[in-house]
């Protein structure tokens, strides 16, 4: 006889009726599914895979480039209010002619001239209305002493109103004063870099500094600033630390002369600018931008070369707001097409699957699962498997905005809501591209599912 | 509701049912089947009249193409007939959906087939529990029952293996197992010992003699004469009729 014996069978009768009560979708039940879901995924580890490749991409694109677009339109509106709302800032530089020019010519080298004037700023606040304050700075390249250390920084003459015309504060002492600023004063005001630099160990104000064969007395500190503020390192060709000493401009035109002389590849070099910067108020910000076209139209009248920059903050803002505009647009697009694409993989393994269990089908639907059953088996598993796809994609969005911040030391901001975003639309994907071969699945004849080889 | 009518309303070819105490659990009512392929339509089951009894042990037989697994598949409601009624329990499933089917499949009704069909990436104690995971039955209670099926068709040792890991006679046990799970109404099987040698063949033999001692309903579609020995009513079908209705070994 056989090695098992049957023992009376002893169990919970058949509890039936078309519309059983314990067959409804339970978690128990979806807890299953979705076992078995994963467990289909995983024994096509590469396949899958390849299959989400699309959802990655997708996802992983969008939210490294709304990262990226978020940290510029960051940075621009940093820029934005540490340049002011109201200013404009208009820059000498150096024409590429006279640069020639001066290459060309032998003997001793001739002083070229050229930037913005005295006379250039007169008739910007004689012709244009609106105009509240003007700012104008001299940039000279100098080394300046304190006993035996010496530092190479720019000596920016200018105005008394510098500091608050574009938010920057002291960090102790003063600016120096109006009656300074008169008297051609002899005081110097360190930025927070100069001043660590050097005075390594004791307090600067009060102390004095020595440029050229001057002394010059402490009497203020600037606070430190974010590399945003760059750009007014004019003299010098360093663009990298924002490194200055603010003297009154009077006294950088008494101590300094008119021409100035400065070290370059080819020797010696001198020039004649009579301002390198200015920074122009307007009272109204909704003029700005207007203003700073006109302060243009003029300075091209005035100005045979182009030796002169102008930027307006606002209108940098404006552009960058729709970079970020453009920026998304183009997220969205990317972001839209390889979700496309990432679906369509994803419903074309999903037809395979279903054929290749045509057998498992028609067995479940032998055994009592419903059409909705199967439904539900084959788009949980397009669910998990679009879900697992934004889920790397999701990483990798955020590892790439890391990476782009760290080598390239670009401001990137990954908002929670792009990740949540972009992991929700490639879940939907699964639903969305699953519903079809669910549906197939579901729609066989379940002795024809059977009898499938 | 209408199980009384389909008792006097039988035909002449059946004589071995008023021998047999059971109560009717399956009533076939002058079934007829067509398949339809285009303008082609062929009939294959000429107005089938049967009842089943609780506890039965039956066999069907019958040559090639005579309509045997065509009518399993009316009875275990995988198909509907194109004609006639059929009575399962005291339900008439052809009207019945798609759903509805299902349900009384999954509760109603135990599979074994000729080659199996067990689901490959699941192991033996999953593959038994699957009927009762469609009936909603509790992890829990699932593998209560899926264990002592398991042990009962002597694969305990085996409970994590997948199928291919198996024997075919293994496999057709674990196919009985999962038969059993929901303790159906009746179990229907076709051809289950076609793809076995005779060793494995005789172990499901003896398999379903211990069912139908313990009063299990067993119908089960063969070539074989020796299994029909088994069977305690052998009904014969030819061209889509049943030619012969006995109840043997009484
Ligand atoms: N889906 C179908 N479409 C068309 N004809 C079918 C279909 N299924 C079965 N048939 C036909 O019905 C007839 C009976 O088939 P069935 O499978 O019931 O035979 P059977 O008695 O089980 O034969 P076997 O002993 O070989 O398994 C055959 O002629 C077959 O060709
Ligand atoms: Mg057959």
């Amino acid at each position: 006889m056989s090695e098992f014996t049957l023992d009376p069978i002893s169990q919970p009768p058949a509890s039936f009726s078309p519309s059983n009560p314990r067959s409804k979708f339970t978690t128990t039940r979806l807890k299953k599914i979705t076992q078995v879901g994963l467990k289909s995924i995983f024994s096509h580890g590469l396949r899958s895979l390849l299959t989400v490749l699309g959802i990655v991409i997708g996802v992983a694109a969008v939210i490294a480039m709304l990262a990226v677009s978020e940290g510029a339109s960051f940075e621009a509106q940093k820029q934005f209010r540490d340049l002011g709302a109201t200013n404009i800032l208009l820059k000498s530089v150096k024409p590429v002619e006279v640069e020639e020019s001066t290459n060309r010519g032998f003997g001793p080298p001739q002083a070229i001239v050229y930037g913005l004037t005295q006379a250039d700023i007169a008739t910007i606040r004689d012709t244009i209305p609106g105009i509240s304050n003007v700012i104008a700075s001299r940039i000279v390249k100098k080394n300046i002493w304190n006993l035996g250390i010496s530092i190479n920084t720019d000596v920016v003459g200018t105005a008394v109103d510098y500091p608050s015309s574009r938010n920057y504060n002291l960090r102790a002492g003063r600016f120096f004063s109006e009656t300074e600023l008169r008297d051609h004063a002899n005081v110097v005001v360190l930025s927070d870099e100069v001043a660590n630099l050097l005075f390594p160990i004791d307090n600067p104000i009060a102390k004095s500094i020595k440029i050229d064969s001057d002394y010059y007395n402490v009497v203020g500190i600037m606070e430190a600033e974010g590399f945003s503020n760059l750009g007014q390192n004019q003299a010098g060709s360093s663009n990298s630390a924002p490194s200055r000493v603010f003297i009154p401009f009077t006294a950088s035109k008494s101590r300094f002369g008119e021409t100035t002389t400065r070290q370059t590849a080819g020797g010696m070099e001198s020039e004649t600018v009579e301002l390198h910067e200015a920074i122009i108020q307007v009272d109204n910000q909704e003029t700005v931008i207007e203003v700073g076209e006109i302060i243009d139209q003029i300075l091209q009248r005035r100005h045979k070369d182009v030796d002169y920059s102008i930027e307006v903050p606002l209108a940098l803002l404006r552009q960058a707001e729709a970079s970020a505009l453009r920026d998304q647009i183009v997220a969205g697009a990317i972001a839209g097409i390889s979700l496309l694409v990432g679906g369509i993989g994803i419903m074309n393994i999903m037809l395979a699957s279903v054929t290749e269990r045509t057998r498992e089908i028609g067995i479940r639907r032998a055994l009592g699962a419903k059409r909705k059953d199967i439904i539900a088996q084959f788009l949980i598993e397009a669910v998990i498997l679009s879900g697992v796809g934004g889920l790397i994609g999701v990483v990798l969005g955020i590892l790439i905005p890391f990476i782009i911040s760290t080598f390239w030391g670009m401001t990137t901001i990954v908002t929670p809501i792009a990740p949540i975003l972009a992991f929700s639309i490639s879940a939907m994907i699964g639903v969305i591209f699953g519903i079809y071969p669910s549906m197939r699945a579901a729609d066989m004849d379940p002795v024809e599912a059977l009898r499938h080889e | 509701m209408t199980i009384i009518e389909t008792n006097s309303d039988h035909g002449s070819t059946v004589k071995s049912r008023d021998i047999f105490a059971g109560e009717l659990v399956a009533s076939l009512q002058e079934i007829k089947k067509t398949y339809y392929m285009g303008a082609l339509s062929v009939d294959v089951l000429h107005g089938i009249t049967l009842d089943f009894y609780a506890g039965d042990y039956i066999s069907i037989m019958g040559p090639s193409g005579c309509g045997k697994s065509t009518l399993m598949n009316i009875l275990g409601c995988l198909d509907q007939p194109t004609q006639g009624k059929y009575f399962l329990g005291d339900e008439d499933t052809s009207k019945m959906e798609d759903d509805d089917l299902s349900a009384i499949r999954g509760a109603r009704l135990g599979f074994i087939f000729q080659s199996y069909n067990l689901i490959q990436q699941l192991d033996v104690l999953e593959n038994i529990e699957m009927p009762l995971f469609y009936q909603g039955y509790t992890e829990a209670e699932s593998h209560e029952i899926a264990m002592g099926l398991a042990a009962r068709v002597g694969l305990e040792d085996r409970i994590d293996h997948k199928p291919f890991e198996l024997s075919g006679g293994q496999q057709q046990r674990v196919a009985i197992a999962r038969a059993l799970a929901v303790d159906p109404l009746i179990i229907l099987a076709d051809e289950p010992t076609g793809n076995l040698d005779s060793k494995s063949g005789a172990e499901i033999l003896t398999l379903f003699d211990e069912l139908h001692d313990q009063g299990k309903t067993l119908i089960l579609v063969t070539h074989s004469d020796e299994l029909a020995e088994h069977s305690k009513r052998e009904i014969k079908l030819k061209d889509g009729r049943v030619e012969s209705d006995e109840r043997i070994h009484t």
